[in-house]
């Protein structure tokens, strides 16, 4: 028969289950395809010191109201997908712990600059679709498959992978463009999620394709709409930068950069 | 068809002051850009109206002045020049932050990431804008009302 160490039994046994403390979580709801009715409902949700505000919604849902809509994925801030409004500003619900926010009362929204699908679940079609336009991919002539040697390497120094590595490490999250005060006002500016895109792969020295790129963005509500407020940086939660992208981007259509 | 609710925040987005709470110095600064702007617009037409007067003769050309002689002439022309020099100011630090310079340089981000394009480089140059554009307003109206 089975036994437990007595160490790990006392282990157990002193392990605390039940939390002490608890917040409450507002959360906006709202269904567009039923009716535009939007309202905030409350629920009081236990704590631990590293409750992040994605396990207090999956709290909700699992005890208290199954019917909240939330999109998440990885829970580790990789896929980008639990983007919201957490007591005013973008954040990834998974990468915000509770204990950092220092309120006893959460507000969770939907992320601003997006249709709302259902509740904090949002509609980031247009997010992927400017994506889309600046080409984000590597574009050149020639292949690394050689007919000849086989395949071969595109070699690129430290300092080459320097120049974008930062830009490389968006997930797609859409917290940049939902903080942009350009893309509150203008539905057809590109916005910074893409821009970064675009510098990303220009300053890759594999990518032949700078022009075409510059070609998608130096149009009226491409780059220039961008007046540099630097909310899409302070949102980031994978240390993008977008404003710097976007401003050495400029660079290239200002001369300044080759 | 499906209905689209908080696709964009509109004007709320820009003129929101729990925005600047949030967002930091560098979104007032981004507000009071367009808003000088905007302000700076309205001036510029209004000025050319009234400096158009002088085709009505000297009569017309003196009352038209002397709208900017009372009390509240002063404090708008003490705005004007807050607004001017903002926007002037400002909008220097925006070209050269624009063509790549101060606002950092690329490289590997560690966490916790900081942006780097929002340093303290840039926040000294916003304060001292705001600074200057008092200055010249308290300047100003110091001349004025004396």
């Amino acid at each position: 028969m089975a036994t437990i160490h007595p160490k790990l039994s006392e282990e157990l046994s002193q392990t605390v289950v039940s939390s002490t403390k608890s917040v409450k979580l507002k959360i906006k709801r709202s269904n567009p395809n039923v009716n535009s009715e939007q309202k905030f409902d409350d629920f009081v949700v236990p704590i631990e010191k590293w409750t992040t505000v994605l396990d207090a919604l999956l709290d909700v849902k699992s005890h208290l109201d199954h019917s909240v809509g939330v999109r998440y994925s990885c829970r580790q801030a990789s896929c980008g997908s639990c983007g919201m409004k957490i007591n005013g500003k973008p954040a990834l619900a998974c990468f915000t712990k509770i204990s950092e926010l220092n309120s006893d009362s959460i507000t969770v929204e939907p992320m601003d600059n997006y249709p709302v699908v259902r509740d904090l679940a949002v509609n980031m079609d247009r997010m992927i679709s400017n994506h889309k336009k600046v080409m984000p991919y590597v574009i050149r002539e020639d292949s690394e498959i050689d007919a000849e040697s086989g395949i071969r390497e595109f070699l690129q120094s430290p300092e080459n992978v320097d120049k974008y590595i930062q830009f490389s490490s968006c997930i797609k999250c859409g917290l940049c463009n939902s903080a942009c005060p350009t893309m509150a006002m203008d539905k057809t500016f590109v916005g910074p999620q893409a821009l970064a895109q675009a510098y990303r792969y220009i300053a890759d020295s594999r990518d032949k394709g700078k022009n075409k790129r510059l070609k998608v963005i130096d149009e009226s509500h491409g780059i220039w709409r961008c007046h540099f407020a630097g909310s899409c940086s302070q949102v980031c939660p994978k240390g993008v930068d977008p404003a710097m992208g976007i401003q050495l981007l400029r660079g290239y259509l200002l001369g300044i950069r080759d | 068809m499906e209905r689209e609710t908080g696709a964009r925040e509109g004007l709320k987005g820009w003129l929101n002051p729990g925005k600047i709470g949030k967002f930091g110095i560098e979104r007032l600064a981004w507000l009071l850009m367009r808003l000088t702007g905007l302000g700076l617009l309205a001036y510029f037409i209004g000025h050319i109206y009234e400096t158009s007067h002088i085709l009505d003769g000297k009569a017309v050309w003196d009352k038209s002045l002397e709208m900017t002689q009372t009390t509240e002439g002063h404090l708008f022309l003490a705005l004007v020049i807050g607004m001017c020099v903002f926007h002037t100011g400002n909008g220097i630090r925006l070209m050269i932050a624009q063509m790549g310079y101060g606002i950092g340089k690329t490289e590997r981000p560690d966490y916790p990431y900081k942006p780097q394009s929002i340093n303290m480089k840039g926040k000294a140059c916003i304060y001292a804008t705001l600074g200057m554009a008092a200055l010249a307003m308290w300047y100003g109206m110091a001349v004025m009302f004396a």
